[in-house]
């Protein structure tokens, strides 16, 4: 089991490796409405002198943004590839769009997907240290000894961190390497989704002629953009307001400790638009977009929005209707995908978090009015997170949508540990020939 | 509701493009395609005879029209740096009718025509603004008369013909050189004749003997035989001994210096008679 994964993701690490020399490198987010494409240039000796006003913040001083297009998903749902040829028509619209843009040919794709049912998992292990002395095998040791619950054989594992160790009754050490003790122990977040989407996903890119360099839950990468350093250190959730999933991620001391989503999300709105006044989807898109909110007040009795322009027939039907009755449609829905995220937040033990922060951010959360919604069924501490500026970055991309593109793109330039990034150690290689052979041996003489 | 085209790239045209983005294909990009776009063009125009034809006839006519504008026209030829004389002889020769367009004087060869005259070392033609054709020579001067079996002529510095003149008389002014492959040594004929300032009233002209040192002979007969090397040192001693005894007023037939070690006196019928006598 152990050693599938290390070798999918080990590849894909090599491709990520790859790119980096080159110093080009896509990332695609994968969502149910739209797919986005950024095209990175990665500069490992970028003099962040020279900018004026930029840091050494999260990485982001280390690439630049050269291409960016954003394309209408198509044969998504849920967040998840379901008509692999249309989401490969849509891979390659975005793709070649990017790529004009950036006057430069890719070759390497950091891609994450938001479907896929992910489910989380928090493992331990624990090892004696061999020489008082922390080494690099010994954190293999331990990473390796947390015994991997039995998550189901149609799935697969997206992301494996270590997020805390313990030498000894010290707890939350990041780096235990070199430190002095004799038993270490280590707290691992594991992620897992189901394996069809993500290899449909795989598959779509593949056809693209990419090389895949990386996949990412898009929950989790929403968070690492939209989420300031210190709501990541002292804990805080990112609610990743998609089209067809909400992704829910619980971050504590710069690490993801928890991911979920809900599959309910922003077109679930429009499909109760469309059906409420019985317009065309594209219709109940637009008067979503415009017009939309969840917060009703006296005024919205009198702003009538007039909805008959693009839709056919039904001469001298009633053609217009009152914002007031937008948001009575809209504002359920909105509760109920707010409700559905609080009870994973609750199951997830959300409430001992030392920081209840939560930071509304995807496409959805852009509907006015509701960060005061989300506040009264979430919690106080609410706000709606715009991602990281990073260089480059076209203004048109900068919207709350992009959240899960942006941290894709701090992801690959900053790269999180990941338990495959550390050498397998040799008696768990070497362990399985070993015994195979020894019961060849046995059953045949 | 609009139906609209799908936006997206067909699988070939995809992989067009980012072959197109390859970086090897980037001068290609920049100079190939153009390049094949204008060549394709041109051909296809051009495959049919008639229009080859009525475009070179158009071209011709362009250019014969542009270069008979009275802004452009030649009318006038100006010759600098020559004497009346070398001016009459590069008109002569390079006998063009004005006004003349342009386009028709070939300046290079016009300036290989004055070249090719004796007296100009270098020359360079130019069309001058209101249609002046300007020809600048550097004109050869004659420093010496050369008189050969058949002919006199002068020689400039270089030991280069300048002019043919019927005699000697004709310039009085440069010292006579004679002998075969005189023309070849005139700088050092130069300095001899600075050298022999002394006597140059009774200098008659240098000799050139087997092409490898010279004899000065003066008038009643008088010569002095001078070495391959070091003439000039050596005639230098020979005017100075002139200078201080009178060397060459007594009756000295010749003034052998050829071995500057020992040099040797010829004398004169009367002065062996006397000698005899004595």
């Amino acid at each position: 089991m152990m050693g599938d994964i290390y070798r999918n993701q080990r590849a894909m690490r090599a491709m990520r490796q790859t790119a980096m020399q080159r110093g080009v490198i896509a990332v695609l987010d994968v969502g149910t409405s739209k797919i986005a494409c950024l095209i990175l240039v990665l500069e490992e000796n970028m003099d962040a002198a020279n900018d004026e006003g930029i840091g050494n913040l999260a990485g982001q001083e280390k690439f630049r943004v050269i291409g960016a297009a954003t394309t209408r998903s198509r044969g998504v749902e849920f967040g998840e590839t379901m008509v692999l040829r249309e989401t490969e028509r849509a891979i390659r619209t975005a793709v070649q769009a990017a790529q004009k843009m950036a006057q430069c040919r890719v070759d390497h794709v950091m891609a994450c997907a938001s479907g896929g049912r992910p489910r989380s998992y928090g493992l331990a292990g624990q090892v004696q240290v061999e020489r008082e002395i922390v080494t690099e095998s010994d954190v293999a040791h331990v990473l390796a000894s947390c015994d991997i619950p039995d998550y189901g054989a149609d799935r697969e594992i997206l992301h494996a961190q270590p997020v805390n160790f313990v030498l000894d009754h010290r707890s939350g050490l990041t780096d235990p390497r070199n430190q002095i003790g004799q038993r270490l122990a280590c707290d691992m977040h594991m992620l897992t989704a189901d394996r069809a989407p993500i290899g449909n996903l795989v598959h779509c890119v593949r056809r693209c002629d990419l090389e895949m360099a990386g996949l990412a839950m898009s929950s989790y990468v929403s968070g690492i953009s939209a989420l300031v350093e210190d709501e990541q250190e002292l804990g805080a959730a990112c609610i990743d307001m998609g089209g067809g999933t909400t992704g829910i991620s619980i971050f504590l001391k710069r690490h993801m400790i928890y991911a979920d989503a809900v599959r309910l999300g922003g077109e679930h709105v429009t499909h109760d638009i469309a059906m409420g006044f019985k317009v065309p989807m594209n219709v109940a898109e637009r008067i979503k977009t415009f017009h939309g909110g969840v917060v009703a007040t006296g005024m919205d009795d009198r702003d009538m929005i007039e909805i008959d322009r693009e839709s056919e027939s039904w001469d001298g039907e009633r053609r217009a209707v009152s914002r007031a009755e937008l948001i009575g449609i809209m504002r359920p829905r909105v509760e109920e995908i707010l409700e559905a995220v609080r009870e994973r937040l609750d199951a997830a033990g959300f409430e001992h978090l030392p920081s209840q922060q939560i930071v509304l951010t995807g496409g959805a959360s852009q509907v006015p009015g509701i960060d005061s919604l989300a506040a009264r069924i979430l919690g106080q501490q609410v706000r709606i997170g715009h991602p990281l500026r990073v260089r480059g970055l076209p203004q048109a991309v900068t919207g709350t949508a992009f959240s899960s593109a942006v941290g894709l793109s701090l992801l690959a330039a900053h790269p999180q540990d990941e338990c495959w990034d550390f050498e397998l150690p040799y008696d768990f290689r070497a362990a399985r020939p070993l015994k195979r052979a020894v019961k060849w041996f046995r059953t045949n003489w | 509701m609009r139906t609209m085209k799908d936006p997206a790239p067909s699988r070939l045209e995809y992989r067009m493009k980012r072959l197109m983005l390859r970086p090897s294909m980037r001068p290609f990009r920049r100079f190939g395609m153009p390049v094949i776009a204008l060549a394709t063009l041109v051909s296809l125009w051009a495959v049919d005879e008639g229009r080859r034809e009525s475009a070179v006839a158009f071209l011709s006519e362009l250019r014969n029209e542009v270069g008979e504008r009275p802004e452009l026209i030649v009318r006038m030829m100006i010759v600098e740096g020559a004497s009346p004389e070398l001016a009459a002889s590069i008109r002569k020769s390079l006998s063009i009718e004005f006004p003349v367009s342009p386009f028709n004087l070939r300046l290079a060869d016009l300036t290989e025509k004055v070249q090719a005259l004796d007296a100009v070392a270098h020359a360079s033609l130019q069309v001058r603004s209101r249609g002046v054709l300007v020809v600048e020579v550097d004109e050869r001067v004659p420093v010496a008369v050369w008189r050969s079996d058949d002919s006199v002529v002068l020689l400039d510095k270089t030991g280069y013909r300048v002019a043919t003149v019927p005699s000697r008389v004709s310039r009085p002014d440069l010292p006579l050189v004679a002998g075969l492959g005189a023309d070849a040594a005139i700088p050092e004929v130069l300095q001899l004749y600075y050298v022999a300032r002394p006597i140059r009233d009774r200098l008659r002209g240098f000799i050139r003997v087997g092409e490898r040192r010279w004899d000065v002979v003066l008038d009643r007969g008088q010569s002095i035989k001078l070495p391959e090397t070091q003439a000039v040192t050596a005639l230098k001693k020979v005017v100075e001994l002139d200078v201080a005894q009178d060397l060459l007023e007594r009756d000295i037939s010749v003034v052998d210096f050829r071995n500057s070690q020992r040099p040797v006196l010829r004398l004169g019928q009367t002065a062996i008679g006397t000698l005899h006598d004595g």
